[in-house]
C-alpha cells in the first residue's frame, strides 16, 4: 500500500488522505456515463418491457424501429436537417468568426454578443416565437423552416468553437502571406483555413448535432411528413415508454460517440 | 527585364494616433535607395509602428510614402512587393520548406520548373541548399530565420523590411547571422529597413540609424556619429553607457572642478550637459597629460568584469560616474584603494556637449 | 537629403503645412475595409435577425394585445394577480437553486480531480464528461425515466435487494426532476471550472505550503479563491440554462414539477393563449437578462477587488 503514503501533490497531502475526493470523483464520473450506457443492453430486451439485465435478448425493438414507415420518415428528415444545417451554419459562422475577429471595433462586439444570443434566450421563448412567425410566413412543417431554426441555434455554436480556434492562430502568419502577395481572401484560403480545419469540422458536427438532437423548437415547428425524430420520441415518451425508444437511443449514442471519437482523433492523426 | 534592385523611400509627415498618444508624430525620412537603414528604439518609441505602416498592415492617420516616385500610402499589403521577416519567423506549418519559399512565387503565377529553380537558388543563398523537402518542425531556430528569410528574398523585391528578426536567437547565433543578414543585403543590394532595440546590432550592421522615441526621430546618421556625437540626451542614454554632469560654456570652454576644459567642438555660452562614457575615460598617471581634458576623481570601488574593470569614482561636484579600464594593475597611481585620489583624462573630442533640457 | 531629428526645421520647409496629406484617401480606405470585413458577418446577422430578433420582438408586441386585438396589459396584470403564476415562479427558482447547488457539490470535487491528473490521463476522462454533453438531451432524460420509473431499474434492484418493499415514487416529481437536471447540467460546471482550475499556478500553492500553510489551508486561502471566477461562471451558465429548461422537466417532473417553460408551452399548445404565454416568456427573458447583468457586474468586482488577478 506504499502508493497511498506516497504525497500526491507539492503540499504534500497523501493519497490515502485524499481518498475520498477520488471516490467521489469516479462516482461522479460514473454517475454522468452510466445511465446513458444502461439503455444499450435493455433495448436488447426480448420482453414487453425493459428490463436489466435482459432475460431474452432479442432485435425485435430494432426490428420495430426500421420497420416504421413513420420511424424511418422522422429519422430522414432529422438527418436531412442536420446535414443541411451543418451545409449553412458553418460557413456563415466561420466568415462571421473571421470577420469579428479581424475587426476590434466597439460595433463588432455588439454583433458579436448579437450572434451569441441564441444560447442565451430561453429556447422556449425561441420556439413559440418561431412558431408564431413560421404560421405567418407558412414555414411550418417545412424542411426549409427547420433547416433555417436550427441553423440559428447553430451558429453560435460554430462561432465559439472557430474564434477560440482564431484567437489562438498566430495571425502573424496571414501578414506574412499578405506581405508576400496574398490578398486578404487568399492569405485566409492558402495559410489560415488549412491550419484550422479540424477546429472547423468540429464546428461541423456540433452543428449537426445542435440540429439533430434539438427538440424544444422542433416540437413547434415540424410536424405531419416533416415530423422531426427528437418530436417523435418526445411524443412517445410523454404518451407510453415504447421500448423501441431504447433502440432508438441506443443507434443515437452509437453515432454521437463516433462523432466525437473521431473529431478528437483527427487533429493526432497529422501526417507529420 | 531587367529590373533595378532597390528603390529609394521617401516619408512625409507620417502621423498615427492611437487616442491622445501619438505613434508616429509627424515624421519625415529620406531611405537612399540600397542602403540599410536601422531604426532604432525602446519599445513602445513606434519603431514597429513604423514599420507596419511600411509594410501596409496599419494605416496611418495622414501622411505620404513613396517607393521611387510612386505613392504607396493607400496601396494594399499585397500589393506592395516588398519583402518581410517577422521577429517569430511565422513558417506556413502545414507546408515544406520549399512550399513555403516556392508561396510568393506562386501567387505570382510562377510555377513548375523555373519555380523550382529559383527556389533552391534562394535556399543556397541562406546556406540551406537542399532543405526543400523537409518539414518545418524539423528545423532548429536559425535554420528557420534563413528560410523565413528564403521566402522574403525569393521574389526579388526592392525593398525589405526586417522585425527584430534575430532577438529570438541566442547570443552567438544572433551575432553571426548579423554578419550574414548584413552580407545577403549587400549581395543582393535592395534597401533595408530594420528595426531593432538593440543597439549593438544597430552599430554592427547600419549604414545609417534613425534613433527614434515617441513617435519621433531624435537622430538619423551614420553609427559613428550616433555615438560619438548624440545629438541628445536621449539618443546619448539609448546608445552606450555615459553619465552627465551639468556644467557651464563661458568664452568657448567648460570650467570644472576647478580646470579648464576644451569642449569638441565650437559651442556658444550657457548650460549643457557634459556626456562622460566610462572607456573614454582614462585614469593617468602623472605626467601623461598632455593634450588631454583633466578631471579631478576620488575611488570609490573596483569592480573587475573579466575583460575589463569597472571604477567607480566620484567628481569634484560629487557625480558618480563609472570608469572603464582594460588592465588593473600596479598603476602609477600607486595601489588602487577606495578613497585613493585620481586624475582622470578626457580627449577634447571625447568632451561631448549636449543641449540642457531633456531630450526633444 | 537626410533631414535632421523631426520638427522644427522641416515643417517649416512644407508649402501647405496646414492640411495633413492623404488624410481623407486614408480615411475612406479605412472604412472601405471596415465595411468589407463586417460583410463578411452580415449573412449570419440577417439570419439571427430574420429567425430570431424580430419573432421574439413579436412576441413582446403580442404580450400587450388584448384578446380582443386593442393594448392592454391585461396579461401582465393577470400575472400578478394570479397566486399560481407564483407558484411557478417559486418552482422555477427553487428547481433552478437547488440543481445549480448540487452541481456546484458534486462538480468541484470532479473538476479538482481532473485538474490535478496528468495530462492525458485528465483528456481521456474528460470524455465522460463530454460524452453526456454530446449526446442528446432526450436520450439521457428517457434514460432515466427507465431508470427511475415504478417498475424501472432503480426499484426492482432495490427491491430484489430487499432495501425497501414499496416502489419508491422517483419520478414525476421533484426528486426525478432534479436528478434529471442535475445531470444534464453538471458538464455545463464542470468544463469552465476545470478551464480556471488549471489555470491555476501551482507554484502558488508550493509557495504557500513554503511559507507554513498546511493542505488544508492552502486549499481554503489560496486555490479555493482562485477557483472562484471559475465556479461562478460555471454555477451562473447552470442557473440561467435551469430557469429556461423545458425538456427534462416536463418528462421527468410528469406535470407535477410546473416551471415556467412548461407553463408557457401548455399555453400555447393546449389554449392557444398567446397573449398570456407571450408575457410569461417575456417576463422570464427580462428576468434571464437582469440576472446575467448583475452576475457579470458582480464578477468583474470580484477580479477587481482582487487585485486584477484574473483578466
Amino acid at each position: 500500500m506504499s502508493w497511498l503514503q506516497r504525497p500526491a501533490t507539492a503540499t504534500q497531502i497523501t493519497h490515502a488522505a485524499r481518498l475520498w475526493l477520488y471516490a467521489l470523483a469516479v462516482a461522479v464520473m460514473v454517475f454522468l456515463v452510466v445511465p446513458t450506457l444502461l439503455v444499450i443492453p435493455m433495448s436488447f430486451s426480448g420482453a414487453q418491457y425493459l428490463e436489466f439485465p435482459p432475460k431474452q435478448w432479442s432485435l425485435r425493438w430494432y426490428e420495430s424501429y426500421f420497420a416504421s414507415a413513420a420511424w424511418m420518415q422522422a429519422t430522414a428528415t432529422s438527418l436531412k436537417a442536420g446535414v443541411l444545417t451543418a451545409l449553412l451554419a458553418t460557413p456563415l459562422g466561420v466568415l462571421a468568426a473571421y470577420g469579428l475577429q479581424a475587426s476590434r471595433t466597439r460595433f463588432a462586439n455588439a454583433l458579436t454578443m448579437l450572434l451569441l444570443t441564441p444560447i442565451v434566450i430561453p429556447v422556449i421563448l425561441i420556439g413559440i416565437g418561431v412558431f408564431y412567425a413560421y404560421v405567418k410566413l407558412h414555414l411550418v412543417n417545412t424542411l426549409l423552416g427547420l433547416v433555417l431554426a436550427h441553423s440559428m441555434l447553430a451558429l453560435p455554436v460554430v462561432m465559439m468553437v472557430v474564434s477560440s480556434a482564431l484567437k489562438t492562430f498566430d495571425m502573424n502568419q496571414e501578414r506574412v502571406a499578405r506581405s508576400l502577395g496574398a490578398s486578404r481572401f487568399q492569405a485566409f484560403m492558402l495559410v489560415t483555413l488549412p491550419q484550422i480545419r479540424f477546429t472547423v469540422a468540429t464546428g461541423a458536427v456540433l452543428a449537426f448535432l445542435t440540429s439533430f438532437d434539438e427538440i424544444v423548437v422542433s416540437l413547434f415547428i415540424s410536424g405531419g411528413d416533416h415530423s422531426t425524430l427528437t418530436r417523435n420520441m418526445f411524443n412517445a415518451l410523454r404518451d407510453q415508454v415504447d421500448p423501441t425508444i431504447a433502440a432508438i437511443s441506443t443507434l443515437i449514442v452509437a453515432v454521437t460517440s463516433l462523432l466525437l471519437v473521431i473529431t478528437q482523433a483527427l487533429p493526432r492523426a497529422k501526417p507529420h | 527585364m531587367v529590373r533595378s534592385s532597390s528603390l529609394p523611400i521617401s516619408i512625409r509627415q507620417l502621423t498615427k494616433r492611437y487616442g491622445d498618444a501619438h505613434a508616429l508624430d509627424h515624421i519625415d525620412l529620406d531611405i537612399r535607395s540600397g542602403e540599410f537603414l536601422t531604426l532604432l528604439g525602446p519599445s513602445g518609441s513606434g519603431k514597429t509602428t513604423l514599420l507596419t505602416v511600411l509594410a501596409g498592415f496599419t494605416r496611418p492617420d495622414s501622411g505620404s510614402l513613396k517607393f521611387g516616385e510612386t505613392e504607396m500610402i493607400c496601396t494594399p499589403p499585397h500589393r506592395r512587393d516588398v519583402g518581410m521577416v517577422f521577429q517569430n519567423y511565422a513558417l506556413f506549418p502545414h507546408m515544406t520548406v520549399a512550399g513555403n519559399v516556392a508561396f510568393p512565387l506562386t501567387l505570382r503565377g510562377v510555377k513548375g520548373a523555373e519555380a523550382a529553380q529559383r527556389v533552391e537558388k534562394a535556399l543556397e543563398m541562406v546556406r540551406l541548399g537542399g532543405y526543400g523537402a523537409r518539414g518545418v518542425d524539423q528545423l532548429s531556430g536559425g535554420q528557420r530565420q534563413r528560410v523565413a528569410l528564403a521566402r522574403a528574398m525569393v521574389f526579388e523585391p526592392r525593398i525589405m523590411l526586417m522585425d527584430e528578426p534575430l532577438s529570438a536567437l541566442d547570443k552567438q547565433l544572433r551575432e553571426h547571422m548579423q554578419f550574414e543578414l548584413r552580407q545577403l543585403h549587400d549581395q543582393l543590394g535592395m534597401t533595408t529597413v530594420y528595426v531593432t532595440h538593440d543597439q549593438r546590432e544597430a552599430l554592427t550592421m547600419s549604414d545609417r540609424i534613425a534613433v527614434i522615441n515617441g513617435g519621433r526621430i531624435m537622430q538619423l546618421a551614420a553609427p559613428r556619429e550616433i555615438y560619438e556625437r548624440p545629438a541628445n540626451r536621449f539618443v546619448a542614454e539609448f546608445i552606450g553607457e555615459s553619465t552627465f554632469v551639468p556644467v557651464t560654456v563661458a568664452a568657448g570652454a567648460v570650467a570644472f572642478g576647478g580646470r579648464t576644459l576644451a569642449p569638441a567642438t565650437a559651442e556658444a555660452d550657457g548650460p549643457r550637459l557634459m556626456m562622460l562614457r566610462p572607456e573614454r575615460l582614462q585614469v593617468l598617471s602623472p605626467g601623461h597629460a598632455e593634450g588631454l581634458n583633466l578631471l579631478d576623481a576620488k575611488l570609490n570601488a573596483a569592480v573587475y568584469q573579466g575583460d575589463s574593470s569597472l571604477l567607480q569614482v566620484t567628481l569634484a561636484d560629487g557625480t558618480v560616474v563609472g570608469v572603464r579600464c582594460t588592465s588593473l594593475g600596479d598603476s602609477a597611481n600607486g595601489a588602487l584603494e577606495p578613497g585613493a585620489r585620481l586624475t582622470l583624462g578626457l580627449a577634447p573630442r571625447d568632451t561631448v556637449l549636449l543641449p540642457a533640457e531633456s531630450a526633444a | 537629403m537626410t533631414s535632421a531629428s523631426a520638427g522644427v526645421a522641416v515643417d517649416a520647409m512644407l508649402p501647405s503645412a496646414g492640411a495633413p496629406p492623404n488624410a481623407r484617401a486614408l480615411r475612406s480606405a479605412d472604412a472601405w475595409e471596415r465595411r468589407r470585413l463586417l460583410g463578411l458577418v452580415s449573412p449570419a446577422v440577417v439570419l439571427v435577425t430574420i429567425i430570431m430578433v424580430v419573432p421574439v420582438a413579436w412576441l413582446f408586441y403580442l404580450s400587450t394585445q388584448s384578446d380582443a386585438g386593442s393594448f392592454s396589459l391585461e396579461h401582465y396584470r393577470r400575472m400578478w394577480e394570479q397566486p399560481s403564476y407564483a407558484r411557478t415562479f417559486v418552482t422555477t427558482f427553487q428547481v433552478s437553486a437547488l440543481t445549480t447547488a448540487i452541481c456546484v457539490l458534486l462538480g468541484y470535487p470532479l473538476a479538482y480531480f481532473l485538474s490535478e491528473l496528468p495530462k492525458r490521463t485528465a483528456n481521456l476522462c474528460m470524455i465522460a464528461v463530454m460524452l453526456p454533453l454530446w449526446t442528446s438531451m432526450l436520450v439521457r432524460t428517457y434514460a432515466w425515466l427507465v431508470l427511475l420509473q415504478r417498475r424501472g431499474l432503480i426499484n426492482s434492484w432495490g427491491m430484489s435487494l430487499g432495501w425497501w418493499d414499496e416502489p419508491l415514487a422517483l419520478v414525476h416529481n421533484l426528486t426525478g426532476t432534479l436528478v434529471g437536471t442535475v445531470h444534464v447540467m453538471l458538464p455545463f460546471l464542470v468544463m469552465p471550472l476545470y478551464a480556471a482550475m488549471c489555470a491555476i499556478d501551482r507554484d502558488l500553492l508550493k509557495a504557500a505550503a513554503n511559507l507554513g500553510a498546511t493542505p488544508a489551508q492552502t486549499f481554503r486561502r489560496v486555490f479555493f479563491p482562485l477557483s472562484l471566477p471559475g465556479l461562478s461562471t460555471g454555477a451562473l451558465i447552470v442557473f440561467i440554462l435551469c430557469l429556461g429548461f423545458y425538456i427534462t422537466p416536463a418528462v421527468l417532473g410528469g406535470g407535477k414539477v410546473i416551471m415556467v417553460s412548461t407553463r408557457i408551452a401548455s399555453d400555447i399548445e393546449l389554449f392557444f393563449n398567446w397573449g398570456a404565454a407571450s408575457a410569461l416568456g417575456v417576463v422570464l427573458l427580462v428576468l434571464t437578462t437582469l440576472i446575467l447583468f448583475v452576475a457579470s457586474k458582480l464578477l468583474r468586482l470580484e477580479g477587481v477587488l482582487r487585485g486584477g488577478g484574473t483578466r
